[in-house]
């Protein structure tokens, strides 16, 4: 017998009955047919957007991603520019050919460098968008498509993130139903990765360091619009 | 690797005579107990998740074969491969077949228990292939040829002094006056070395936390980043995976990783967790061009149904080793294999035979830290006494320990005289040990008063008192 029967027979033995009948394959079949969200921490319930933002920037910062608030969309490039140039950072970055990325005005900073592709191991500073962000956690979903390659969140030493106000939701459970929804069904993108700060180990004596060999750096430039000063 | 489970009371005894260690170990008491009770505290709803979570795993392990079904058809649909192994031999042999197909030579790892437990290493080295392990802890303790002693802190043995030794030795082209005494130090050579080896890499092998019936995905989590460099770079990747991983959705992958990092680390959520589903698609510019996921079985479908069940529903926290004061005492090494602890001393012996691993059961006050942490509410005393008495069925433990029992058994099971020949010693030793109020050394007892003075017994027996309590209330 091949392994994969003799693996199934051997579960089926075990729990002493054969192979699912119809009627009773239905149990499992609906569980993942509704996949209906479980219990879900009342942290982020009573919170309306600017709370939720609130929030999510409390519990990034947390964990050492740093955030700037701009409140109109003009305002990025210079918001990018203005953290490369403090943390004497190059001025050569490396964009996702995300369109949505094409939303702000990159030409009045001339003097930022842009490339646009995936990463290379040169790279120093990335700039991509996020499919979403959990307020719950402070926690940002990334997927993986053509004009989101996977490398610029991992390669380059800075991570910087261009988020829109309304990609900040309260629990996970929110962001996997927008993604439900922008996928038609249950195709997942190749990668979806949740991100929660800069990349760190504590492998020597439990002393934590920052960027073991992710980015050292996640800094996230959020786009809240006109009702972000209203405090 | 060799199991040494058998020789665990010798392991032990060079394990607290080993003051690097106990050093080394000092470390791990400070950080994940407080960072853990840290994050329960912020979390009202943690102790009804840990009952989802149960909830969960117990569903799925009783419609395991449909789910694993269910999953299989998924990864296919997106375009991957799943092999099916029933023994740690056959998902080498798959392993090997498939670096093989790409003439691979240099083959990153992130971190996998799964990979430890079926010896991956040494058998590709034997193969010629250059496995390196990226996480690093895995890497430091692969260039000392060490097993991990934790299941997610594998150097945690170490001090960094020992870091900057084995570095000093194995990075050629270290010029000789560069500074590695400080953790930030090692840690940025360690980063330099391996990204140089993930972009040469032709295939990257990681484990999985998860595995996701609904889609087909797999799923890891890290700190470092080093299992998506792992998984993303190289022209394969493939997942090794036990047959426990799966679930049925995104949503109860979600729930259980609520529970997961809060355990094991005390954060919220741990840095990267990564969902992965099949191969780069066309049009994309990074990603595996190809996409396996290697299932592997090694004596777990046969635990299902059994007193041990309750075992599959683990995720690898680490919370049990964490707060276990054998553990902390000892550390991983003694245990002889692959998995320390109270979950080793579960799992252990299921998958190496309780004629090997007899010991691990044993090693344990049933102080029952262990269950009360565990966020799966794995009841790992309870199952520890399962093997316990197997040991004892199968007729292993050692004729002494066996004769002392059968002894203590008759008297147990005759009150009158045991209680006789209870109050007649404690009224001996009461009046011999009156002056000292303890024993260094008492004959028959030395296994005792090796280590800890026995207090001599003074006042009435808790059988006297109790009949004395119950006449006066009557």
């Amino acid at each position: 017998m091949d392994a994969r029967s003799q693996i199934l027979d051997s579960i089926r033995k075990s729990l002493k009955r054969g192979p699912l009948g119809e009627s009773a394959a239905t149990v499992p079949a609906n569980r993942i047919a509704h996949h209906a969200p479980g219990l879900i921490p009342g942290r982020t319930r009573s919170l309306d957007a600017k709370g939720l933002r609130d929030l999510f920037v409390q519990m990034a910062e947390e964990v050492q991603t740093t955030v700037t608030r701009v409140a109109d969309p003009a305002e990025v490039p210079g918001a990018v520019a203005d953290y490369l140039a403090n943390h004497n950072l190059p001025a050569d970055l490396t964009m996702a050919p995300d369109p949505a990325l094409d939303a702000y005005p990159w030409v009045d900073r001339p003097l930022l460098h842009i490339r646009r592709g995936r990463a290379e191991d040169r790279d120093q500073v990335s700039v991509t968008g996020a499919f979403a962000a959990i307020a719950e956690t402070g926690t940002l979903m990334l997927t993986s498509g053509n004009d989101r390659p996977t490398t610029l969140n991992l390669m380059p030493d800075t991570h910087i993130v261009v988020l829109r106000a309304d990609q900040v939701v309260g629990p996970y459970e929110t962001a996997w139903a927008r993604l439900r929804e922008e996928q038609s069904g249950n195709a997942m993108p190749r990668t979806v990765n949740f991100i929660t700060g800069p990349s760190r180990t504590g492998d020597i004596e439990q002393r934590i360091q920052l960027g073991a060999h992710g980015p050292r750096r996640l800094h996230i430039v959020l786009v809240e619009g006109p009702d972000a000063k209203v405090a | 690797m060799q199991p040494t489970s058998h020789a665990f009371k010798a392991n032990v005894r060079d394990a607290l005579g080993d003051e690097t260690l106990q050093r080394a170990l000092g470390n791990m008491k400070t950080g994940f107990i407080g960072k853990r009770l840290a994050a329960v505290a912020r979390l009202p709803e943690f102790e009804a998740l840990r009952d989802q979570g149960r909830a969960i795993k117990n569903h799925t392990l009783e419609h395991l074969d449909f789910y694993l079904e269910t999953f299989e058809r998924n990864v296919t649909q997106a375009g991957g491969h799943v092999h099916w192994a029933r023994t740690a031999e056959e998902a080498r042999q798959i392993i090997l077949g498939i670096c093989r197909s790409v003439d691979a030579k240099t083959v990153t790892k992130g971190k996998s228990m799964i990979s430890e437990e079926i010896a991956l290493n040494d058998f590709l080295e034997a193969e010629g292939l250059v496995p390196v392990e990226t996480d690093l802890g895995e890497y430091i303790i692969q260039l000392r040829h060490e097993a991990p002693s934790h299941i997610i802190a594998p150097a945690i043995h170490l001090v960094k002094e020992q870091v900057e030794e084995i570095f000093r030795a194995t990075h050629t082209d270290l010029p000789e006056g560069r500074p590695l005494s400080e953790p930030r130090e090692l840690t940025d050579e360690a980063r330099a070395v391996l990204r140089r080896r993930f972009l040469e890499a032709d295939v990257g092998i990681t484990g999985a936390n998860f595995l996701i019936a609904e889609t087909g995905s797999t799923v890891i989590v890290t700190n470092e980043g080093n299992g998506d460099l792992t998984q993303t770079l190289p022209k394969i990747h493939i997942v090794l995976a036990s047959l426990e991983k799966v679930v049925p959705t995104l949503e109860d992958a979600t729930g259980i990783l609520r529970l997961l990092a809060r355990s094991a680390t005390g954060q919220e959520f741990s840095t990267y967790t990564t969902f992965s589903t099949g191969p780069r698609r066309p049009g994309d510019l990074d990603g595996p061009g190809e996409f396996h996921v290697v299932l592997l079985d090694n004596g777990r479908s046969a635990m299902l149904g059994t007193e041990f069940q309750d075992m599959l529903r683990c995720i690898r926290c680490s919370a049990c080793l964490n707060h276990c004061p054998v553990y902390q005492s000892v550390g991983g090494h003694a245990y002889g294999w692959v998995y320390p602890g109270p979950m080793g001393s579960v799992l252990t012996p299921s998958l190496i035979g309780v004629e090997e691993a007899g010991n691990l059961p044993n090693a344990s006050t049933f102080c029952g830290k262990c269950e009360s942490v565990c966020p799966m509410r794995i009841p790992l005393p309870k199952m520890m006494r399962h093997w316990r008495e197997r040991e004892f069925e199968q007729n292993l433990a050692p004729a002494p320990f066996r004769a002392g029992l059968k002894l203590w058994a008759f008297f147990a099971k005759r009150p009158m005289l045991y209680r006789f020949g209870a109050n007649l010693a404690a009224k001996l030793l009461g009046r011999l040990g009156r002056d000292a109020g303890h024993f260094t050394r008492l004959p028959l007892a030395g296994g005792w008063t090796g280590g800890r003075d026995l207090p001599a017994p003074e006042g009435k027996s808790f059988m006297e008192q109790w009949q004395a309590r119950r006449r006066e209330a009557a």
